[in-house]
Formats: C-alpha cells, sequence, structure tokens
C-alpha cells in the first residue's frame, strides 16, 4: 500500500516531469523554427541565386592541380621539369552521347581504331561528375585548329593547357628519377580521392615514385558557375594550390654522361657513391629508355619494342639486376677473416693451383691454374688468390661469414630512398634448410668465400660495400635526395613525410688497423707490380683502392676449361669491378657491372677509372683542388 | 448491492466495457497513423531519390514491415518488465561494445561490427540506443528527484562507458545520438537549471584549453573541416554545396515529384539515404518540407503526451528521452543538409533508406506504446 509521503512525492515527480515536457515542447518547436527559417532562407530568399545555378547553369567545383616540384641534380640542373602542353578533354556527362563523339573526335583528327579504344578507356576512369578527362596529350597547332573549326560538333570536347612532367636529360636518369605516368586503377584505390582530385599523373619508378608526396603539393578548388555547356561564367571562390617542393639530387649529370661514355655502348651498370653522405653521384643502367614515352601513355607498340627488347632497356640493372659478387666481395671477406682472428696480415696459404678438402677428391680451382705459391693477405688481394679464401671461407665459416657478408649489406637492401631494390641473396645454413631442404656443405662455404655458389648480389650492393671499406665500416644508406626545400630525407621522414629506414650498425673491427690491411691489399690491386688490375692504376695522379670480379652466367663443369670461343656471347662472364679513390681519403666509391664483358680488369677496371677521373680529376687532368689530399700520395709502407 | 459494486470494478469488466481492438493489441492509434504516414512519404521519396529502383523500394517497405512487427510485438511487454531487466540489458550491451572492442568486424575504417560468419553481423551500438535511455530511467526513477549531484555523477557514469566505447569505434553520430538519449533521461527528471548552465559554460573553457594546449594541427583541421564542411569542397563540402543547391532551387512549391533535378544528375551524393531531404526539398519545396516537419511534431506531440500521461516514473522518464531524441535525430539530419550543422551520419526519422535505423526507430516507438497501453485501471477512473 503507498504510504501518503510517497503518493505526494509521485505527484511532485509528475508535477516536475510535466514541467519538462512542457520546456521540452518549447524547444522541439524553437529548434523547428531554426529548420523552417533556414529552409526558408535558402528556399525563398535565395531562391534565384539557388535556382539560376540549378536550372540553367551548373556550380561545379574544379580541382586546381598542384604543380608538381622540381627535380635538379646536385649543381642546378634541371632533371625534371613542367612543360605546357595542350590537352584534349572530354566531359561524359556534358557529351551526352560520348561514343559518337569520341567517333567524332577520331574522325576530325584522322585518327585509328587503337587511339579510339585508348580514349574509351581513358575516359571509362573518369571519377567525379562532369570532370573533364584528358584523352589525348601533346595536341599540335593543327589538332587544336580542326578541333576548333569542329567545336560545334563536340559538346563537352575541350582543348585545355596542362602542365606535363618533361625529362630535359631523356635516356641519362630514366633509371635513378624513373617518370611519372597516368594514374592507374590500382593506384586509385591507394591514393587520398580529394587531394589526386586534379591530378592525372603519379609517380611511377625511381625518385619520382618515392618522393610522390614530397613532389605532389596539394590540390587548390575553384567554385565556378557554368553554362549548359560547360563554359565558365564565374569564379565564385577559389583557393590556390599548395605546390610540391622542389627537390635536388646528388647526382651529377657530367659523371653521369662520363660514366656512360665510358660503358661505351655495353651493356652494364655503374653506380658511383660519395662514401661520406651516401649520395649517389652516377647511377647508370645501360642500355637505358627515354622517360618522356611514358609521362602521357606509351604507345602499344613503342612498349612492346622496349619490352621484348633482348638487351632489356626496361630493366635497371643497377637496383633489381643480381650478379654473383665473385672476387669483388674478397676485401670483405678479408675484413671478416681479420676480426674474426681466423687469419693475420702476415699468415700464409701455399697456394698450388687449387685448394682441396681434407679428405676429398674435388679440386677447387684457382683462376690461375698454375698457382702463386706463397700468400700472404696483401698478395692474395693483389692476385685475387682464390686458394687463399677458400682457406679463409673454411677456417670463418659459413654462420660468421654470413653475418659479416650480412653486416656489408650484401644480401639486404641498402639504399634509403631508391624504390624497387632487389633483396639479393647471403645464404646460411637457414636459408638452406628452408629454401633447399637440405644442410649445408663444407664445400659451398669454400665458394662463397669467393663470392660464388648461391650469393647474389645488385651492383649498388657492391658499391655500398665499398663505400662501407671506404668509410672505415661507418654506415650511411646511399641516397638519391640530397635537399627538398631545405630538408633532407632524414628529415623529411622524422617529419613523417616519407616512411622511415633505418640504418644498420655500423661495422666496428676489433682493431681499427684491419681497415688499412684491406684497403692497402686493394691498393695493391690497381697499384701493385703483379695486382690483377696494375693496367687500370698506370700513371694515376691518385691512389685507387680496387678490386675486378668476374661472375658466371653459366655454369663451368668440373675439370672443363672456360672457352671464349665456344661460349655464346650473351653467355659469357659479367666483368665487375670495384673502387674507391683516393684511397688515402675517399671521395667516391664506384661499382662497375659490363654484361658479357669477361674481363672485370680488363673491360669493368677501365670504365671505373674513368668514371673516378672524370670526378676527381679537372680538365688538365690533376687532381681538383677540393679533392687534393692532406699530404702527398704515398702507398702506404708495411709495417 | 455490494456483489454490484464488487462486479462494477472489476478490472476485467472495466477493459471489456473500455477496450478496442487496437488497446487489447496495446497499440496507440494515434501514434500508428502518424508513424504509417511517414513511411509512405519516405516510399514516395525513396522512389525519386533512388531513380525509381525497384528493389530498393522493395527492400525499404520490407524493412518497414519488420519495424511493425518490432513495434507491435515491444508493446506487447509490460514496463515493468522492461525496468527489472534494464541494467542486465545494459550489462550485456556494454559486454557486447566490449567484444567489438576486440573481436569486432572492421569495414570501412570503422569497427562497429560483430559478426558471426554465416549467421548474423549486427551493431551492438544499434541496441544501445534503446538500452540507454531505459537504463538512465530505470535508474533515477528508483531515487527522489530532481536527482542529487552523486546520483547525477553515478548516471553520467553509466552514459559516460558505452559513449567512450562507440566513440572509439569510431562512430561520432551513434555516440552522439547515445549520449543525447541519457541526457534527455536526466532533464525529464528535473536536472537542476544552475547545473545544465553550469555544465554548458564549463564546457567553454574546457574546449578552448584543448585547442590551444591539447590538439595537433592535423586534429585542428579535421576539426575545422567538421565544422565547416565548406572549406573542403572537394571532399564533404561538395555534398553540402550541392544539397544547399537543391534544396534551394527547390522554392516554396517544389519542382514536382520525380522532378528534381539536381538529385537526378548525380550532383548529389548519397541522396537517397543520409542527404534525402534535399531531394524532398527540391520536389515538394518549401510547404513540402514543412508539412513533413508538422508530421514529425505531431509525433513529437504525441509522445509528450504520453510522457505526461505515463503512470509510472519509469514510463514517464523513458517516454520523454525517446521522443526528444526522435526529434534530435529530425534536427540534426534537416540541419546538417541544409549546412546549418556539421555532417555526421545520422538519417532522416523514416524516409532515409536504410533497415536498420528504421527498425531501432519503430523499436522505441512500441516501448513508447507500451508505456501508453499497460495501465492500471485505477489510474484510469
Amino acid at each position: 500500500m503507498p504510504q501518503p509521503i510517497q503518493l505526494k512525492d509521485h505527484e511532485r515527480d509528475a508535477r516536475l516531469v510535466r514541467g519538462r515536457a512542457i520546456v521540452g515542447a518549447i524547444f522541439v518547436l524553437l529548434l523547428t523554427g531554426v529548420l523552417i527559417a533556414r529552409l526558408f532562407y535558402l528556399q525563398v530568399i535565395q531562391y534565384e541565386h539557388h535556382s539560376t545555378l540549378a536550372e540553367n547553369n551548373r556550380i561545379h567545383v574544379q580541382p586546381l592541380p598542384p604543380t608538381r616540384g622540381l627535380i635538379y641534380d646536385r649543381n642546378g640542373v634541371i632533371i625534371a621539369d613542367n612543360r605546357p602542353s595542350f590537352s584534349l578533354t572530354v566531359s561524359r556527362e556534358r557529351a551526352g552521347d560520348w561514343p559518337a563523339v569520341l567517333d567524332t573526335i577520331v574522325q576530325v583528327l584522322e585518327l585509328g581504331e587503337e587511339d579510339r579504344a585508348l580514349f574509351e578507356k581513358r575516359l571509362r576512369q573518369g571519377r567525379r561528375p562532369f570532370e573533364p578527362v584528358p584523352v589525348l596529350f601533346e595536341l599540335s597547332e593543327e589538332q587544336i585548329a580542326r578541333i576548333a573549326v569542329n567545336q560545334f560538333r563536340l559538346p563537352g570536347v575541350e582543348v585545355v593547357a596542362q602542365l606535363v612532367r618533361h625529362y630535359p636529360e631523356g635516356e641519362h636518369f630514366a633509371h635513378s628519377v624513373g617518370y611519372v605516368g597516368r594514374i592507374n586503377e590500382q593506384e586509385l584505390k591507394k591514393l587520398d580521392p580529394v587531394d589526386y582530385s586534379g591530378t592525372h599523373h603519379i609517380g611511377k619508378t625511381g625518385a619520382e615514385k618515392f618522393y610522390e608526396d614530397v613532389l605532389h603539393g596539394q590540390v587548390g578548388y575553384e567554385e565556378v558557375e557554368t553554362n549548359a555547356r560547360g563554359r565558365v561564367l564565374r569564379v565564385l571562390k577559389h583557393t590556390d594550390p599548395v605546390p610540391g617542393k622542389d627537390i635536388t639530387l646528388y647526382l651529377d649529370l657530367k659523371l653521369q654522361q662520363a660514366a656512360e661514355t665510358a660503358l661505351a655502348g655495353r651493356r652494364g651498370a655503374v653506380i658511383a657513391i660519395e662514401p661520406a653522405t651516401g649520395g649517389v653521384l652516377a647511377m647508370v643502367s645501360q642500355p637505358s629508355f627515354n622517360p618522356n614515352l611514358f609521362v602521357t601513355g606509351i604507345g602499344f607498340r613503342d612498349y612492346s619494342a622496349l619490352r621484348d627488347s633482348i638487351d632489356r632497356p626496361l630493366y635497371n640493372r643497377v637496383l633489381r639486376g643480381l650478379y654473383p659478387p665473385g672476387s669483388t666481395v674478397k676485401p670483405q671477406v678479408a675484413l671478416a677473416g681479420l676480426d674474426a682472428g681466423v687469419v693475420n696480415s702476415a699468415s700464409r696459404v701455399f697456394d698450388p693451383g687449387y685448394y682441396q678438402l681434407p679428405g676429398n677428391s674435388h679440386k677447387y680451382r684457382n683462376w690461375n691454374r698454375s698457382g702463386d705459391g706463397w700468400v700472404d693477405l696483401n698478395l692474395a688481394l693483389a692476385r685475387s688468390n682464390d686458394t687463399y679464401f677458400y682457406d679463409l671461407a673454411l677456417k670463418l665459416g659459413i654462420d660468421r661469414l654470413h653475418n659479416y657478408m650480412s653486416a656489408f649489406g650484401l644480401g639486404t637492401p641498402v639504399s634509403l630512398d631508391l624504390s624497387e631494390e632487389a633483396t639479393g641473396l647471403m645464404p646460411s645454413r637457414e636459408w638452406k634448410r628452408i629454401n633447399r631442404r637440405q644442410g649445408w656443405f663444407p664445400g659451398e662455404t669454400v665458394i662463397t668465400g669467393i663470392g660464388q655458389g648461391y650469393m647474389l648480389v645488385t651492383p649498388l650492393q657492391l658499391a655500398q660495400a665499398t663505400a662501407l671499406v671506404a668509410n672505415r665500416g661507418k654506415w650511411v644508406r646511399p641516397r638519391l635526395l640530397k635537399d627538398a626545400d631545405g630538408m633532407s630525407p632524414e628529415q623529411l621522414m622524422a617529419a613523417h613525410l616519407l616512411e622511415e629506414r633505418e640504418t644498420p650498425p655500423d661495422i666496428v673491427a676489433k682493431n681499427p688497423h684491419y681497415w688499412d690491411q684491406v684497403t692497402r691489399g686493394m691498393i695493391e690491386v690497381v697499384h701493385g707490380a703483379r695486382g690483377t688490375a696494375h693496367k687500370v692504376g698506370l700513371g694515376s695522379p691518385y691512389l685507387i683502392a680496387g678490386k675486378s670480379g668476374t661472375a658466371q652466367v653459366v655454369a663451368i663443369r668440373q675439370g672443363e676449361k672456360y672457352d671464349r670461343s665456344k661460349v655464346r656471347e650473351r653467355h659469357r662472364d659479367h666483368a665487375l669491378f670495384v673502387a674507391f679513390a683516393p684511397a688515402n681519403d675517399p671521395k667516391i666509391a664506384v661499382a662497375v657491372m659490363v654484361e658479357n664483358g669477361e674481363s672485370g680488369s680488363g673491360v669493368a677496371g677501365p670504365v671505373a677509372k674513368q668514371v673516378l677521373d672524370a670526378w676527381l680529376l679537372d680538365e688538365h687532368g690533376r687532381l681538383k683542388p677540393e679533392f687534393a689530399p692532406p699530404q702527398t700520395a704515398e702507398v702506404p709502407s708495411e709495417q | 448491492m455490494s456483489s454490484n459494486f464488487d462486479r462494477v470494478l472489476s478490472s476485467d469488466d472495466v477493459l471489456r466495457r473500455r477496450s478496442t481492438l487496437l488497446q487489447r493489441l496495446h497499440i496507440d492509434g494515434p501514434l500508428l497513423l502518424l508513424l504509417t504516414t511517414l513511411g509512405v512519404v519516405g516510399l514516395f521519396v525513396l522512389w525519386s531519390a533512388g531513380g525509381k529502383h525497384w528493389g530498393l523500394l522493395f527492400k525499404q517497405a520490407t524493412s518497414f514491415g519488420i519495424g511493425l512487427t518490432a513495434m507491435i510485438a515491444i508493446a506487447q511487454i509490460e514496463p515493468r518488465f522492461m525496468a527489472r531487466w534494464a541494467p542486465l540489458a545494459y550489462a550485456g550491451g556494454v559486454l557486447l561494445l566490449l567484444a567489438v572492442e576486440f573481436v569486432g568486424y572492421t569495414a570501412m575504417g570503422a569497427t562497429r561490427w560483430i559478426n558471426i560468419p554465416g549467421v548474423i553481423r549486427f551493431q551492438p551500438s544499434e541496441f544501445m540506443k534503446l538500452i540507454m535511455p531505459m537504463t538512465i530511467a530505470w535508474y533515477l526513477s528508483a531515487r527522489s528527484l530532481p536527482p542529487s549531484l552523486k546520483h547525477l555523477a553515478i548516471a553520467l557514469a553509466l552514459i559516460g562507458v558505452p559513449f567512450a566505447l562507440i566513440l572509439k569505434q569510431p562512430d561520432l553520430g551513434t555516440a552522439m545520438l547515445i549520449l543525447v538519449s541519457g541526457a534527455f533521461v536526466l532533464f525529464i527528471a528535473g536536472l537542476r537549471w544552475l547545473w545544465i548552465i553550469g555544465a554548458a559554460a564549463a564546457a567553454v573553457p574546457v574546449a578552448v584549453g584543448m585547442w590551444y594546449f591539447v590538439l595537433h594541427d592535423y586534429q585542428k583541421q579535421r576539426i575545422h573541416t567538421f565544422l565547416d564542411p565548406e572549406s573542403d569542397p572537394l571532399g564533404t563540402g561538395w555534398n553540402i554545396i550541392q544539397s544547399k543547391a537543391a534544396i534551394g532551387s527547390g522554392g516554396v512549391f517544389g519542382k514536382g515529384w520525380l522532378l528534381g533535378t539536381q538529385s537526378h544528375l548525380d550532383f548529389l551524393p548519397e541522396s537517397h539515404t543520409d542527404f534525402i531531404i534535399a531531394v524532398l526539398s527540391e520536389e515538394f519545396g518549401l510547404v513540402g518540407v514543412c508539412l513533413l516537419l508538422l508530421v514529425y511534431l505531431l509525433v513529437v506531440a504525441r509522445g509528450l503526451v504520453i510522457t505526461a500521461q505515463a503512470q509510472t516514473l519509469f514510463g514517464k522518464l523513458l517516454a520523454g528521452s525517446i521522443t526528444l531524441t526522435f526529434f534530435i535525430y529530425v534536427f540534426i539530419n534537416i540541419g546538417m543538409v541544409s549546412g546549418l550543422l556539421p555532417v555526421v551520419g545520422v538519417p532522416l526519422p523514416f524516409i532515409s533508406y536504410g533497415g536498420t535505423s528504421l527498425v531501432t526507430l519503430m523499436s522505441g516507438f512500441g516501448i513508447l506504446m507500451s508505456i501508453h497501453t499497460h495501465r492500471k485501471w485505477i489510474a484510469q477512473v
């Protein structure tokens, strides 16, 4: 039974709620009044305005694409700029029967069925309603005139001036700077639809791809009133786009050209790195191609010609070419041996021309069949003695060898800002167990010691491993970008404008003197009387530390001799050479790969020398003042 | 005489004499009429907005049927029963929201769903829209009114937990609506004006402080676009610019059914869901929108009458909150489409295409009907 006091309470509550319900009703009426006022404002007061916009005219938000940042080489030479170009655009909605309009365009411009198919494909990719989609680029004066004359037959078709990417240096930087191309379906899904609403091109490869976010900028827009035929009557609102940042690369046009000249039309790769900064000074992959072809959409025939060429011009040999490093990794293997304590500068091995594992008849040949006799580390590097390194590798074992070689970046992506870098392969027990389902054999350790077997590296990795010797183990990732509006790649990464790539730990030798011993061996290669590449060093005004190598293309059977006359040209060995100079104060590290060049010291060595000369010497053949050594150049004396 | 008196007062007899079929089914006639009107108007507008799409219309009509069934089913449940089970439902709802947080199904960048593959996929936050006012009403109805500071704090905590969980999904629109439905219970329960004004006044310096000291630039930018969508005309602003043009060009009498130009030219994105009022405004003009608003106001009025007449405090609080929240849906949706309010994903009740929101809304009205029709006979005398 309810008690009186509670009854009173209930009544009070009911009054309270009734009061609040009335307040609620007032509040509902007020807000409804606000809505009606707003609708009255839009539909009565602004009726004329909106009605005009809706009935006779249309309002459009036109995105204003930002201007893509320019790309310069280290001396301010333009590598990529934007050129005004006339394009033909079609707006599907304004065109009405757009397939018929396309037919008219093809007929007026006397184009073929292939072009029409391309137009249709481009038009189908249009995104925003009423958006004019460019279908044909780089119109000639005559084409513009023809369109103008036939304009009445072409509703929704316009000729517009656009900025289109242009690479004035053409083929020189196709493999490093890359190119931009039309945004494809897959890219469209990943892009910010707002920021790219006015942009038709995106970086596809190289620096253009890696620095896309930096180069692109921010979209602006314009709210315009257009008439039914799509002509802009009035700009209602305008916000400027923010142009992309200009970027400066470490690349040097002159060095790039010199390296290409040095290759003299042979297929191959050259990469030059400044050890202190990691800056990529030149990056050559020959043959190359004209990146301008890709910007506005390459024709099917041109593309298949490039793709199917036996010389593979689209193939980036510096980043994607995988080769057994051969003898070029001996300096790194030597450092591993010294640091692990399995050899020292005095320990010697007798080379009868081959090496045998204890209790095994298999002979691992030295390249010099007659043998080099007693060899120490210095001579082993100078002569590129295989027997010494077979022995060293076996003493070191694959586990330690794998760790040291990986620390040098072999078999790992090394660059800071080069896209599409191949990883390569530095084999280990674990790798073999997983991939070959087999244990590791000692014989495989032996041949890994001279860069053969499973090991595969890119020219970039070779250059970086060489730069690491020049840097005495200090890691700096190779990079293209020097500066983007005053920001280094590291600063861009810190500002989250780029994905971060950690720098691997420095290689710290137990005794820093080991670096000198390895460097001395590499100097002997070029300047020593018995050095494999002593011809390269003749008359050089500065000291070069180098190492030659050959990479087998086809395996030679045991006991068989490499006979060039029997081997077809494309199956001949690749010639390799790595070097840094001046050896006592390194300013440049180079890796050269000449496809089917056969001789590392004879073919790749001179190419490397020409690149070093181009960087270090002035026009009179003297060392440039900025590279002049602090003291007179001398071969460091034996201790 | 005495036996006769007994007979007159027996509840069975009173009900039999007074009850119509609708009352026996626990259905409120006026509400049913108004909601059916809204549903039919919605189908007409959808036919135009959806581009005369039979499939769309059929699906929406089916949803409306399911909603009606749910409404009638819920109307059979006694309010007492709802009050008893509210705390358990609340606990279950929060657990489901936690489950979403940990094992939820993600679509379009938000984790809102619980997915049992092949069986069912649902949004627990949708249940919370009804459980929330029920829980707060249950809690406050057992306390003395107006709520003391302590009871207010507990009620706010009860609101805060699901609010935070839904905000994290992220689903700002639903989180706000759930917050509002809880807050309306407090309001109906007579929360002191001084506190309401105080809270509003305190929010300003807190917001200003956050703006200057806590938020990052990119967050500020996001809030800026949120508050002023027209500053981002290639994104959200595009919708607003186009919907304003569509509404404005409708004028006083509109262009006529199926004759809207803006909405049919793909100018207007989302024209059949959140932005459907733009189609209605363009085709039926100011007169059409005002008539629609009138129907909405009648629904609200009926809801407030039910609130005032409810016999239990629980019923009053719950009915008041459901009614006012319903109006907030309408206000936010029309306000956002006409460019008064920021764009949050709130559909227009009964008109926007979408089954889930329709069923939830009608379930809410089922609760209102239950409150109104399960009456003790003594109070009617």
